[in-house]
């Protein structure tokens, strides 16, 4: 049934699906500051990078155990999640929203350029090569399989936090209504805090699985970034289930552009898709009309 | 009256000063100064407006590119080649611009698809790495070796020099012209309330479309000119989000609303950024981003007009209560 290209073509198909896992993960930290606090945050994949950085120095420098090593990236992003939101966002939360995009964009060339002094811009990979797993002709990795695996456990985790327990119901009932949630007696301030930390916290986690595909530089924030901009465009910014959705659209077409032409191609097709999208869904993929 | 005396003395003196002075390196500086200023001015001219776009980057290489692959492929003239590459930067503008004004994309989501917009410049033009030269750069073909009109390109720094002053005082012309024109009204009305404006009989899409497509020539151009004095384009310093981001910065600490707030801004970047490179040599590699990047975090924190803008704004005030 399966001819030599079909087996090419599934396999790019699957691959679509895994990398889509991480596209639906990085657009769920985005998403959840601008659904939470209005706030874009530019620098979102400059967070991810500093976290890869983490992760390669725990790992390489201090031998820390991969695990011990992620969970105290995922740590440490999530406190640069919080400090960015108290020494940025706060300052700026009454003036003119373009003003906070701007700002979290100053801290995107800081960030680059700290990376640069720092560690200069040598590529650096942990040096873990994951076997790859073979399945009827197909070869699927497994970094890929366990970067899937850890975004769709991490995505189910904060649902269920957002779901289930008080203080998500709080973080909700803010992003319903920012204006009326003060007077109800909830502390916004405290509220943003937390969304900040959990949202550093999922770039900390995307950073730990991304390090194992790719080689850390300081400007490795700029392969993914514009990519997730998208997905949170076209899925509709603040929308999480609309974010989900639009990773896998755009997973899908870079992987199966891909396997044709060059990954570049990949995103200038995905790019082109995004604008005829624009014309019928300019809210959001799953926007009601108004 | 005498206001307008010291004006023209200023201009006499920036016109007069390549005819007196001919110390390469600061004329450098002053070329470099003025094309960038030119650009910043671009980008303020729809900035200003609340369009905040940080696609111009692509805008730039698009014009930088354009010019230069149709001298080199084609050996067409930069007089015909620019304007091409400022059609084709229009062409793109009106491809994102007229679904994100026709659906009411604003604020954040004008300024994320945007930015997309020129990482994917970038991605095009490193991807076409065997007609483009990728993020390797590429080169203007030199014509017969020297300076000349129809190649537009010239040997020495006074005539670039010139020829800078000349491009910066009509962007600044330009400028002056939309403040004068209904369009600056319009658009204004826009900031305030698309929806009353609209009501009031304003074309919201048409007027957008109408300040994005100038805007975006304007940057095309400039990318031209910059690949014309640089003779060497790549893909980083003409195209990407850092670029456009680099625009942002300089326009908004020079102050968007006043009229040589990015000129400022651009003496400001492009002085600081000499400075450490002089002082500190490859050591300084990062450190003017660095600067930059706190700069424009405190910046919009503390002075959001820009230093020109609230110097001038200091100046009033003591004025009005002097008077």
């Amino acid at each position: 049934m399966f001819g030599i290209f079909d087996v090419y073509l599934l396999e790019a198909v699957i691959n679509g699906i895994l990398l889509g896992g991480v596209f639906a993960l990085l657009a769920l930290g985005l998403n959840l500051v601008f659904g939470v606090i209005d706030v874009v945050w530019i620098c979102y994949a400059e967070l991810i990078m500093l976290g890869m950085y983490g992760m390669y120095f725990l790992y390489v420098a201090y031998h820390v155990p991969f695990v011990l090593a992620a969970l105290i990236s995922i740590a440490g992003v999530g406190a640069l999640g919080g400090l960015l939101h108290v020494l940025v966002i706060q300052p700026l939360l009454g003036t003119a929203p373009i003003n906070q995009l701007l700002a979290t964009g100053g801290v995107l060339f800081f960030l680059q350029s700290a990376a640069t002094v720092m560690f200069g811009i040598d590529f650096r990979n942990l040096g873990i090569r994951l076997p790859v797993l073979e399945l009827s002709g197909m070869y699927i990795s497994y970094a890929r399989l366990l970067a899937f695996a850890a975004a769709l456990i991490g995505m189910v985790a904060l649902y269920l936090f957002l779901a289930r327990s008080y203080t998500g119901a709080a973080i909700r009932a803010v992003a319903q209504d920012r204006q009326i949630m003060p007077l109800m007696g909830v502390d916004t301030r405290r509220i943003y805090i937390t969304t900040s930390l959990i949202a550093g916290g999922l770039a900390g986690l995307a950073a730990c699985l991304l390090v194992l595909q790719y080689d850390v530089q300081p400007f490795v924030g700029l392969t993914f970034a514009p990519i997730t901009f998208l997905i949170c465009v076209l899925g509709g910014l603040g929308d999480m289930i609309g974010g989900f959705v639009a990773a896998f659209l755009f997973a899908e077409i870079i992987s199966v552009a891909g396997l044709y032409l060059d990954l570049e191609w990949g995103y200038v097709f995905a790019f082109g898709f995004f604008v005829v999208l624009m014309f019928f869904r300019p809210q959001g993929l799953l926007a009601r009309r108004r | 009256m005498t206001g307008r005396v010291y004006w023209m003395g200023a201009a006499a003196v920036l016109i007069g000063l390549p005819f007196v002075y001919h110390d390469p390196y600061p004329l450098h500086i002053m070329v470099l100064i003025l094309i960038w200023s030119f650009v910043y001015t671009s980008w303020s001219v729809m900035g200003r407006f609340g369009l905040v776009s940080l696609g111009h980057g692509g805008f730039m290489g698009i014009g930088a590119y354009v010019t230069a692959l149709l001298w080199n492929y084609q050996h067409t003239t930069p007089w015909l080649g620019i304007p091409l590459a400022m059609l084709a930067a229009v062409a793109v503008a009106l491809l994102i611009g007229y679904p994100c004004f026709r659906f009411r994309i604003t604020g954040h989501y004008f300024a994320l698809l945007t930015l997309a917009l020129s990482a994917i410049v970038l991605q095009i033009i490193t991807a076409t790495r065997d007609i483009t030269g990728g993020s390797l750069g590429y080169t203007p073909e030199r014509y017969n070796g020297g300076s000349s009109i129809y190649a537009v390109q010239f040997l020495d720094k006074e005539t670039w020099y010139l020829v800078a002053l000349a491009i910066w005082g009509a962007g600044l012309l330009i400028r002056y012209a939309v403040d004068r024109g209904m369009l600056r009204y319009a658009l204004e009305a826009i900031v305030e309330d698309e929806d009353a404006a609209a009501a009031a009989g304003v074309h919201v899409t048409v007027e957008k479309l109408k300040v994005t497509v100038l805007s975006a020539a304007m940057t095309a151009f400039a990318g031209a000119i910059y690949g014309q004095y640089q003779m060497f384009i790549s893909p980083d310093t003409v195209s990407g989000i850092s670029v456009s981001l680099q625009m942002v910065f300089a326009a908004v600490v020079g102050g968007i609303y006043v009229p040589l707030g990015p000129t400022v801004g651009a003496a400001i970047t492009i002085l600081l950024t000499e400075t450490l490179r002089i002082s500190f040599g490859t050591a300084a590699i990062g450190w003017d981003n660095l600067v930059y990047g706190v700069l424009l975090v405190l910046f919009i924190i503390f002075l959001p007009q820009g230093l020109l803008g609230s110097v001038l704004a200091g100046i009033t005030a003591a004025r009005a209560k002097t008077a």
